[in-house]
Order: C-alpha cells, then sequence, then structure tokens
C-alpha cells in the first residue's frame, strides 16, 4: 500500500525535475502569468545573458497594475506607467508570447483572466511576478508569487529550484451564517493564525463551508493566503471546479478534456494524509469582519469594538497596534460602525470577479450612495464588465452613484490615477491595509463586497446583515 | 551578482514588525524597467516628509546610520507583495545584510538573487544587537557567511543556520539560471515523459 499524499505533495511530485542530495529540487513550472511591473527586468536579463524564452506557449501576459480606468482610450498619461505598458507588450511580441492589450476585452487583472480563460487549471504549477498568485490555488494548483529574478528563471528554464514547503490545513467545518462570505472567512483566518501563521507553508483549505463556496469564493480565500505569509493556497478540485473550466479558451478540448478531468480526479488529499499542522474553525462563529489597523491580521467581527493596544500580550505588537491606530486615526473603544467613510473601492483581484458584482448590486440595487463618499467599482476584467453589463449590473451602480470603471488593479494599490488623499478613509474590497496602500496617508478597511456596498449606502461601517 | 563573504559595517536599527514591502520601496517607485536607482527611495514615505525633505528621526537619516551595510529590524521583515525592488532599493542604498528574528518567504529568496544576506537570528539575540545598534552606533557587526556568524566586538558572538545551498551561491555569486541550464537535458526529458502523461498541457 502506498502511503496516503496531500493535494501539495502529489502535485509536488509530479513536477520534480531534479533532486538534488541536500532536497533542493528544480521543479517544473507549467504556466506562467506576466505583468508589466516585475517583467521588464527579466527580460533584459534575458538580453543581456543572450538567451530566450524557452516555452512562449506556456506564458501569458497582459498589463494591469499601471493601466487607467478611464478615459483609456487616451492612453496612459503617466510616462513611466506607459514605458512599462509598452515594454511588456514589446517583450512579449519579441518572444512570441500571447499579450492581451488594453483594448482588449481579455485585458484584466492577472489573477482574474487566468481563470477566466482557463489558463489556469488543476494540478498545475503556477508563477507569475506578483504575491497574489495563490489566487489559482482555487483550482487545486500550485501558485504562488515570485521575485523578478525567478520571472526570468522561469522564462529561460520553465523551472525553479526550490525546497518543499511544509503542509498546512485549515477546515473550516459547519455552513456560514446567512451574509458571511468567503472574505469573512479568509479575514477571520488570517486574524486567527496571525500574517506571519502560514510562513514557509502551503495551507489547503477544506470543511464544508470551504467546498460550499462558489469558484469566485475559493479564489477569494486562496487569494489572501499571501497575507496569512503562506506560499501558496490550496482547494482540492472538485465537480465544481471541472463545471468552472469546461469550455473556457485555454481549457482542454475533447478527448483532451475527458483525459484532464481523469487526471484532475486523482489530486485531492488521500484519506489519511498528513500535515504539519492543522487548523480547525467553526464556520458558524464567524460573522462579517472588517480590520481596523494596517496589518490584514487586525480584524474584527463589525458588532466589535477598535481594541485597546494594552489588550495585547506581546509588547512588539502592542508597539505595532498603537502605531496602527495613530495612522488610522481610531480611538480604543470605538464601536466599528461608527467609523465614516470618505471613499469605497470595490474591485481587486480578491474581490473584483462576476459573483462579487451582483452581491454589489443585491445590497445597493434602488438606493443611493450616501452624501460625501466617493464610490467606484473597477471590474476584474473586461469579460467581468462585459458581462455585468450584459446583466444590467452597471445600470444599478450608476444610478446608485458608484463609478463604473474600466478593468485594472486600481486603487488596490493605487498605481495609476485612482488613489486616496491624505487622510482620507477608504471601504475596500481588496487585499492590503498596509500604511499608504492605497495612497500616501490613505486609511483601508478591508472587507467582503457585500459590506463595501453597505458602508457605501450609509457611509460608515456598517453591518449589512443590518441594511 | 556580488558575492557576498564577509562584511564589517554599522548596523541601523529599525525595532519595527511586519516591515512590508510598501514601506521599503512604495508603489510610485515600481513604474521603471531598470533594477537600479531605487536607493534614494529606499524607505520613501518614513524617510522623507510631503516636500521631499528629509525626515531627521528617520534611522537612515541619521549619522553614523547613512553608511550602514547592516539593517536590524523586527519579524517578518519583507512580508507583502513580490516586488525585487525591495531588494534592489536595499541594495542600491547599499544594505548587504539585513539581521532579523523572521521574514516572508518571497523577500527572503529574492534577498539571495540579488547578493544580500539576510540573517534569520532568534529574537533575544536580535534584541541585544538592537540594543547595541541603538546605544553604540558607531561599533561595527562582523557578518561572516562562511563561519555563519554575527559578531560585535568581543561582547557578541553568535551563529546563524543557512541552505547550504543558498549559502554556496551566495558566497561564490552564482546565477541559478547558469546553474539550472546546466540540467537542460534532464528538463527536456520531463517534458518528454510530461508531455505523454498530461498531454492537454503540451
Ligand atoms: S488587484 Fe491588487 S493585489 Fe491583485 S494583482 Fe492587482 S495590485 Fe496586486
Amino acid at each position: 500500500m502506498t502511503t496516503p499524499r496531500t493535494l501539495f505533495a502529489k502535485i509536488w511530485d509530479d513536477h520534480v525535475v531534479h533532486k538534488s542530495d541536500d532536497g533542493t529540487c528544480l521543479i517544473y513550472i507549467d504556466r506562467q502569468l506576466v505583468h508589466e511591473v516585475t517583467s521588464p527586468q527579466a527580460f533584459e536579463g534575458l538580453r543581456m545573458s543572450g538567451r530566450t524564452v524557452r516555452r512562449p506557449e506556456a506564458q501569458l501576459a497582459v498589463a494591469d497594475h499601471n493601466v487607467p480606468t478611464k478615459g483609456r482610450a487616451q492612453g496612459i498619461a503617466e510616462e513611466d506607467s506607459r514605458v512599462q505598458v509598452q515594454t511588456l507588450k514589446d517583450n512579449a511580441a519579441e518572444s512570441g508570447i500571447t499579450y492581451f492589450d488594453m483594448d482588449d476585452a481579455r485585458q484584466g487583472i492577472v489573477h482574474i483572466i487566468g481563470p477566466e480563460q482557463g489558463f489556469t487549471q488543476p494540478g498545475m504549477t503556477i508563477v507569475c511576478g506578483d504575491s497574489h498568485t495563490s489566487t489559482h490555488g482555487a483550482f487545486g494548483a500550485l501558485a504562488f508569487g515570485i521575485g523578478t529574478s525567478e520571472v526570468e528563471h522561469v522564462l529561460a528554464t520553465q523551472t525553479l529550484i526550490q525546497k518543499p514547503a511544509k503542509s498546512m490545513r485549515i477546515s473550516v467545518e459547519g455552513k456560514l451564517p446567512v451574509g458571511v462570505t468567503a472574505k469573512d472567512m479568509i479575514l477571520q483566518i488570517i486574524g486567527h493564525i496571525g500574517t506571519a501563521g502560514g510562513t514557509g507553508y502551503v495551507i489547503e483549505y477544506a470543511g464544508e463551508a470551504v467546498r460550499d463556496l462558489s469558484m469566485e469564493g475559493r479564489m477569494t480565500m486562496c487569494n489572501m493566503s499571501i497575507e496569512a505569509g503562506a506560499r501558496a493556497g490550496l482547494i482540492a478540485p472538485d465537480e465544481k471546479t471541472f463545471a468552472y473550466l469546461k469550455g473556457r479558451p485555454m481549457a482542454p478540448q475533447g478527448e483532451e478534456w475527458d483525459k484532464a478531468v481523469a487526471y484532475w480526479r486523482t489530486l485531492p488529499s488521500d484519506e489519511g494524509a498528513t500535515y504539519d499542522k492543522e487548523i480547525v474553525l467553526n464556520a458558524e462563529d464567524i460573522a462579517p469582519t472588517v480590520t481596523w489597523g494596517t496589518s490584514p491580521q487586525d480584524v474584527a467581527p463589525i458588532t466589535d469594538s477598535v481594541p485597546d493596544p494594552d489588550s495585547f500580550n506581546d509588547p512588539g505588537r502592542q508597539t505595532a497596534v498603537k502605531r496602527s491606530l495613530d495612522y488610522m486615526d481610531l480611538k480604543p473603544g470605538t464601536p466599528l460602525q461608527e467609523i465614516p467613510i470618505d471613499v469605497v473601492f470595490i474591485g481587486s483581484c480578491t474581490n473584483g470577479r462576476i459573483e462579487d458584482l451582483r452581491e454589489v448590486a443585491k445590497v445597493v440595487e434602488g438606493r443611493k450612495v450616501a452624501d460625501g463618499v466617493e464610490a467606484l467599482i473597477v471590474p476584474g476584467s473586461g469579460l467581468v464588465r462585459k458581462q455585468a453589463e450584459k446583466e444590467g449590473l452597471d445600470k444599478i451602480f450608476t444610478q446608485a452613484g458608484f463609478e463604473w470603471r474600466e478593468p485594472g488593479c486600481s486603487m488596490c494599490l493605487a498605481m495609476n490615477a485612482d488613489k486616496l488623499q491624505p487622510g482620507q478613509r477608504c471601504a475596500s474590497t481588496s487585499n492590503r491595509n498596509f500604511e499608504g496602500r492605497q495612497g500616501r496617508g490613505g486609511r483601508t478597511h478591508l472587507m467582503s463586497p457585500a459590506m463595501a456596498a453597505a458602508a457605501a449606502i450609509t457611509g460608515k461601517l456598517t453591518d449589512v446583515r443590518e441594511l | 551578482m556580488q558575492p557576498f563573504k564577509k562584511i564589517s559595517s554599522i548596523a541601523a536599527p529599525l525595532p519595527m514588525i511586519n516591515v512590508d514591502t510598501d514601506m521599503i520601496i512604495p508603489k510610485l517607485f515600481l513604474r521603471t524597467i531598470k533594477r537600479t536607482g531605487l536607493g534614494k527611495n529606499l524607505f520613501d514615505e518614513m524617510r522623507y516628509d510631503d516636500d521631499g525633505k528629509e525626515i531627521p528621526d528617520f534611522v537612515l537619516n541619521r549619522e553614523p546610520y547613512r553608511k550602514a551595510q547592516i539593517l536590524i529590524a523586527g519579524a517578518n521583515f519583507g512580508c507583502g507583495s513580490s516586488r525585487e525592488h525591495a531588494p534592489w532599493a536595499l541594495l542600491d542604498f547599499g544594505i548587504r545584510c539585513v539581521i532579523a528574528p523572521s521574514y516572508a518567504d518571497i523577500f527572503y529568496n529574492n534577498c539571495f538573487k540579488n547578493g544580500i544576506l539576510p540573517v534569520f537570528l532568534p529574537q533575544d539575540q536580535v534584541d541585544a544587537l538592537m540594543k547595541e545598534a541603538q546605544e553604540n552606533p558607531e561599533s561595527p557587526v562582523e557578518v561572516d557567511l562562511e563561519q555563519q556568524t554575527v559578531k560585535r566586538g568581543n561582547k557578541y558572538s553568535y551563529r546563524f543556520e543557512i541552505d547550504p545551498f543558498k549559502k554556496h551561491c551566495l558566497m561564490n555569486g552564482l546565477d541559478d539560471i547558469g546553474l539550472t541550464l546546466e540540467k537542460a537535458a534532464d528538463i527536456a526529458a520531463f517534458e518528454k515523459t510530461d508531455g505523454q502523461k498530461r498531454s492537454w498541457l503540451y
């Protein structure tokens, strides 16, 4: 009898090209996504050393971080951003890599378009010069972010030098209460294990509440694995995964499809497989959650108040919490629902998919954005945008007073024109609340799309269940 | 890549946990297609005020820390994005070694590709070095990769652990891609076998 293996171990074992005596492995990388910010130096490195791209067909390139979300037809105003996007386009053309241009409906955030095109598939190793590559783990693919030197390494060799990560399983048992989403679940997990809790691990999410999620919800969870410090997040592929992928442009077709599905079915962790660490949470304990600080682990149920720094045991954490409350301009003991907001941002690779927009539409239909609140919705891709328009969601949004934008990373990291002004407070569906993340001096509260929509309507952090 | 063998330098104390890559190099400076020139914007938002003037309190704006090649920091250093601009900015400023109790994975890996040594030490040892760096800024810290030691005068001598392969590459300034291409035959063989098993990917 063979030893039971985890999903992670199965993917890993199938990708080892070479193993050294000290355990260092050369692993094969099936697919790479390439974007404008972390790739120019990699292509430059290749050129300088006279190397070429080994498998252009295994790469997919798109510009997302720097692209404008309005007035796109006029091109990019900032010179340096324009150069970066043009450089990606040129590099892709020169090496024969498929590139979705700014005016292509398939353009969007790398982690949205991979799954959307069927480029992302179970059992694959997938990398990208971007930490949120963990998103693709929702399909049962081992997907992780890498630095630019490694982007170059993959372009040149289609491999990476790695040591296997440790494995952790986080099971969320039971059913999520009404009004509680994948975003609340992952925020609570990060709050539970801390932003370094997953360091050195690949986390497999399991349990009924995870299985019950749609593919969109699973992507939201895996997306934020990096905020828990993990290398990657994984969810076992199942019928929902296959149904999502079937018929997508880059998914296998015909006989190849059947062959692929047969292989994908062998991937879920075997009964009795062991993990280096196991955590079990109860879905019923999870409430709509928001962050109050400047680290993604600074979470609390919306019904709570801003914590007192002295209530933390660890001195390092006390100092960090003091600093973050100072930055956030929040006083301990303030009920979270009394915190007013200036801006609402709905989008990003965490929550910029069609299902997220449908959730927002449900909350805002027939209502109005509160006076003085600036609210924008940035779809994750051109196809999400199209689909939303087909369903009439854009009308619901604009009638409620939201701005309806073109796809890109936008205010998730504020590299383009969309950013917070110093002191502005934002309810955001993105994944990072670091100081200055959404613009210098800007203050971010992370939450689910439904919660951000509720905040837009009332002008303050709000429990969507009570709206 | 510049090899790393041994350095002796002033060490700058940055007693903060969770120093993220947005702090190390804000995204504004990621709109470059070069690896160099980022040093002046290292820790930009903590180092300069809104008018671009230096904030005198910030450690790297103070003597003698301006010349530091070693940075001592709190746990989970380099968390956040995968941007290799973070080690590029550190290196361009002149930092060759970071000492912290723990690091975010991607940042840790990225350091090695750029000739920077990230040293792991237990919290109490980092605390001791941090205190010394604050109280006796002028006395240098010596980091020896070959011996895997961090020393401060005769007072402290600590040993650190490091992956032997990473150590070898860093000491010799080896380029990973060159090493991997020596295994080109293995890669081709893998593709051939795997191409039969998972034909839909080829
Ligand atoms: S949406 Fe945000 S987190 Fe996602 S890839 Fe873009 S910048 Fe990164």
